[in-house]
Formats: C-alpha cells, sequence, structure tokens
C-alpha cells in the first residue's frame, strides 16, 4: 500500500440534495485523504452515484459544503449561510483538479483514443502539443493500450473504452480520481482488465473514489469501505470490518443480498 | 400541340445573356442566403438552449414569426412595405466596385432570415441528439460551455445537421424564384421576360424547369458527397441510399420528445 499523509484533498460536509420533492443526500459528510482509496457501496438508490457526481458539481447541491484541496467547490456561503453558485469559469477550474470516470464511459466518438486523451490537457491546461502526445502516449501504454492510439472508440471494446476514458482522466493531473460504477456497463469477461488499472493507480497512490458494485476489488484494494443507504451514511470502516464485522443491520442486510 | 422543338433546344443549350445573368443570380442568392441563414440559426439555437428567457424568448418568437408567415409575404414585406410605410428603404450600394442593388439585398436577407429560423430548429435537434454524457465528460475535464460546444457538442451535432441542411438548400435554390416579385432577375424571372418577349411559354418554362432540376441533381450530388464525407470517422456512418429520409426521421423524433 502506498504511504497515506494526513493532508485532506476531499472534503464533504453535510451536504444536501433533492430531485423536486425526493429527498436523495440526506446530509451527508466524508473526508478522504491524500492516497487514500475509499470505495462507496450499498443498494441502487441509495444516493451514492448522486454523491460522487456532488463532488464534481455535475449536481447541484441545496446545502453543504465540498472542499477540494481546501479549496470550495462550486458554492459561495451568503451572509444568511444559503449557497450561491460560483461562476461558470472557476467551476471549470475546480474541476481540473479531480478527474471522472463514467459508467457509460463518454469517450468523445469522433476522436480517436489519442485525440481523446491529448483533447484537454491542450484545450484546458494550453500544453503545447508535442508535450501532450508524449504524455498521451506513455498514459495509453500505462493502462495497456499503447497499440490503439490511433482507434476511435466505437473500434474499442467496452473494458478498452474505459481504460482510454481513465487515461484521459489521468492526463489532466489530477489530484482525486471519482469512479462512477466503471464496470457496471461492462461485459463481464472485460470487467478485470478495467479493474487491473484501478488496482494499479491505487497501488502508485492515486486518490480515489470509487462507486462500485464489485464486492472484490472493495475488499483487496479499499482502505475504507462506505455504506450507503437511503441517502444517508450509515456506517464506514476498513474493509475487513465492514465485510466480516457489520454493524449497522440496513449493513447486514445489503451484504447478505449481494455477498 | 404548340411546342417548337428548335425554341427548346435553343434556349436550353444555347441560354441568351439574360439567362445565365439568371442562373448566377439564382445561385449567388442562394448561397448568400443559406450562409446568413446558417449564421442565424446557429446563433439562435444556442441562444434557445439558455435557461435564461432574455435569450430564448426572442428566439421562440422569431422562429414563430418566420414559420407563420409566408415567404412571399416576408419578402414582399422585407422590400416593399417597408419601404412604403417610410421605415426602411434598401438602396443600391457599392461593394468591391460592385453596385448591388437593394432588391437583391434585400431577397438575401428576407431569405437568409426565413432560413435562419428553420436552421435554428436543426441545429437545436442536432445538439439535442448529442448524448449528455458527453457534456458531462466535457465538464469533468474543466471545459467551459464555449470550449464544450466549439470541440465537443457541435463537431457531433454537425453528423445530424448535414442531412437537413442539405434539404433546406434544396428548397432554397427553388424558393429563390419567389423574389422575382421584387424585380429581382433570377431564372424566372429572366424567363418572364423573355417569354413575354417570345411568347413561347411552354418551351420556356420547360426549360427553367430543366435548369432547376440540374442545380437540385448538381446539389444533391454534392449533399451525398457531404453526407458521406462526415459520417466517417466515430460512429458507423448511416447508410448512404435514403439517408436524407434518416436525418428528416430522427429530426421529427427528437421534436416530438
Amino acid at each position: 500500500m502506498a504511504h497515506k499523509s494526513e493532508e485532506l484533498i476531499i472534503e464533504v460536509l453535510d451536504i444536501h440534495k433533492s430531485f423536486g420533492e425526493l429527498e436523495i443526500l440526506k446530509g451527508i459528510s466524508l473526508q478522504v485523504r491524500r492516497g487514500e482509496v475509499v470505495v462507496l457501496i450499498g443498494a441502487s438508490g441509495s444516493g451514492k452515484t448522486t454523491f460522487i457526481r456532488c463532488i464534481n458539481l455535475l449536481e447541484d447541491i441545496q446545502g453543504g459544503r465540498i472542499r477540494v484541496n481546501g479549496r470550495s467547490m462550486g458554492y459561495r456561503e451568503r451572509a444568511d449561510g444559503s449557497l450561491v453558485r460560483d461562476s461558470e469559469r472557476n467551476i471549470a477550474r475546480q474541476r481540473r483538479d479531480i478527474g471522472m470516470v463514467f459508467q457509460r464511459f463518454n469517450l468523445f466518438p469522433h476522436m480517436t483514443a489519442l485525440e481523446n486523451i491529448i483533447e484537454a490537457p491542450i484545450q484546458v491546461l494550453g500544453v503545447p502539443r508535442a508535450e501532450a502526445l508524449e504524455q498521451a502516449r506513455a498514459l495509453l501504454a500505462r493502462v495497456g493500450l499503447a497499440d490503439k492510439a490511433m482507434h476511435y472508440p466505437s473500434m474499442l471494446s467496452g473494458g478498452q473504452q474505459q481504460r482510454v476514458a481513465i487515461a484521459r482522466a489521468l492526463a489532466m493531473k489530477p489530484q482525486a480520481m471519482l469512479f462512477d460504477e466503471p464496470t457496471s456497463a461492462l461485459d463481464p469477461e472485460t470487467v478485470g482488465e478495467v479493474l487491473q488499472v484501478m488496482k494499479q493507480l491505487a497501488d502508485d497512490g492515486m486518490t480515489m473514489v470509487v462507486v462500485t458494485h464489485e464486492m472484490g476489488f472493495a475488499r483487496e484494494v479499499a482502505d475504507r469501505v462506505v455504506v450507503l443507504d437511503q441517502g444517508e451514511l450509515i456506517e464506514q470502516g476498513p474493509p475487513e470490518q465492514i465485510f466480516s464485522r457489520p454493524t449497522h443491520p440496513r449493513t447486514q442486510a445489503f451484504l447478505s443480498r449481494v455477498l | 400541340m404548340n411546342f417548337d422543338w428548335d425554341v427548346f433546344w435553343q434556349y436550353l443549350l444555347q441560354p441568351s445573356g439574360v439567362y445565365l445573368t439568371g442562373l448566377w443570380l439564382t445561385c449567388l442568392i442562394s448561397v448568400l442566403a443559406m450562409a446568413l441563414g446558417c449564421v442565424l440559426g446557429l446563433a439562435a439555437a444556442l441562444m434557445r438552449l439558455s435557461r435564461n428567457p432574455l435569450l430564448n424568448l426572442p428566439v421562440r418568437f422569431y422562429v414563430w414569426l418566420m414559420r407563420g408567415t409566408p415567404l412571399l409575404v416576408q419578402i414582399v414585406f422585407l422590400y416593399t412595405a417597408l419601404a412604403a410605410g417610410g421605415i426602411f428603404r434598401f438602396e443600391d450600394v457599392e461593394f468591391l466596385g460592385l453596385v448591388v442593388p437593394g432588391n437583391i439585398q434585400a431577397a438575401i436577407i428576407a431569405l437568409g432570415l426565413n432560413e435562419g429560423a428553420y436552421m435554428a430548429e436543426i441545429i437545436r435537434a442536432g445538439i439535442g441528439a448529442v448524448d449528455k454524457g458527453q457534456y458531462e465528460a466535457g465538464r469533468s475535464l474543466g471545459m467551459t460551455f464555449a470550449k464544450l460546444m466549439r470541440r465537443i457538442v457541435l463537431p457531433q451535432a454537425f453528423r445530424v445537421i448535414v442531412p437537413p441542411l442539405g434539404n433546406e438548400f434544396n428548397v432554397m435554390l427553388k424558393n429563390t424564384t419567389l423574389v422575382s416579385v421584387i424585380g429581382v432577375q433570377e431564372l424566372l424571372l429572366s424567363t418572364q421576360m423573355v417569354t413575354s418577349a417570345t411568347f413561347r411559354v411552354f418551351e420556356l418554362y420547360l426549360v427553367v424547369a430543366i435548369y432547376f432540376l440540374l442545380l437540385t441533381t448538381l446539389w444533391g450530388f454534392f449533399q451525398r458527397w457531404l453526407e458521406a464525407r462526415f459520417g466517417q470517422s466515430d460512429r458507423p456512418a448511416p447508410p448512404a441510399a435514403g439517408s436524407r429520409m434518416f436525418g428528416r426521421g430522427t429530426l421529427k423524433l427528437l421534436r416530438g420528445r
């Protein structure tokens, strides 16, 4: 396991999120230290995907605070305590620090694997093209796809697409990576290759928050497992504790269904 | 039957200068009006997507107005009615050493304004056809809205836009005949002028119909090339045959949503 520091990378404080009348997140707090791998588990509808999307401001929140690297994300607090959304430019800037991997990959279909990876470094960070290309080739090699640089996403398998998507997110040199059910849309035979890349990433010391149904991955790679249920964080701890001696009855019920 | 083959062949194969000027004007007005329509349409589509009513309400009004009134009325209104009302009169202007008559300016602007409304809807549907995940991926990489549109969304929307855009230009070529009412000497008015001198109405209208068929057929070839060209790189291209149907069908589905 890589070295863990005490430095907080992600700090989520009591966030609330509703879709209309329906309250999805009922005040969730989470702190993630540098180099830590946190795996979120829970039944579908428990709010784990919404939670991870809130960290990246892909969802508006109605209350609470999110800090990444000590900087407040996306919202400014008014004197009366209400939140106002930050300017689009500022939010875009803040998002650079966090890489995101989606369930459905969301690669840009009109670009090759290589172009997908160099797009944001060149367009957003202003990295010179030659440098971006060199870095992109190194990243493709790292996810085991050096020979697929010129392939369009439609020519790649799901597992390969997801690995390109991971490389694309890494190209921004993020402080932390968020994974939203990265293997749920994959054929069973390609799940392993993606989990392998993620495990490698964790071993290299990347700070990661992962929403997954892969309990094996959680058990093996997670430093901490967090259980969400009906929009609440009901239990968290090291994987061996959560999987062997869950204390909350709803955790026990959930694990008995999936294990 | 009163049909003179000699007149027919002569006008078809050796058109007079009046005819050639008409042909040239038809093409010029079509291209410029279409270009104007595309620019207006893109701006309108982007404004229409905004949640700010100050931006999207004027666009909805514009589209409603342009699609709800006859093009012929719009043309006459812009050129003749505005001048008659003492509001605005199109004057001849000199442009690059060339005198552009007021009625040609009015023709381009009227056709372009009308086209802009249809293009706005087409581009909006094209943008709407781009997967939401593409926006999220772009945003998560730190892109601003402008960059996201330019680099990610519009290139993908373009694939959906090209087939109906081709159809719009086809319609535009034929709609240029309407500007004959404000005295622009395009193909139809040229024909009318020649028939009033020769009285060979049957032959000459057959010739003008064939000219338009020729123009739209040539455009059809170009359109097919365009669709093949932009269907290459990404997802499997839609089948070349019947792709225009595909474009329309997709748009209808999207509008119905």
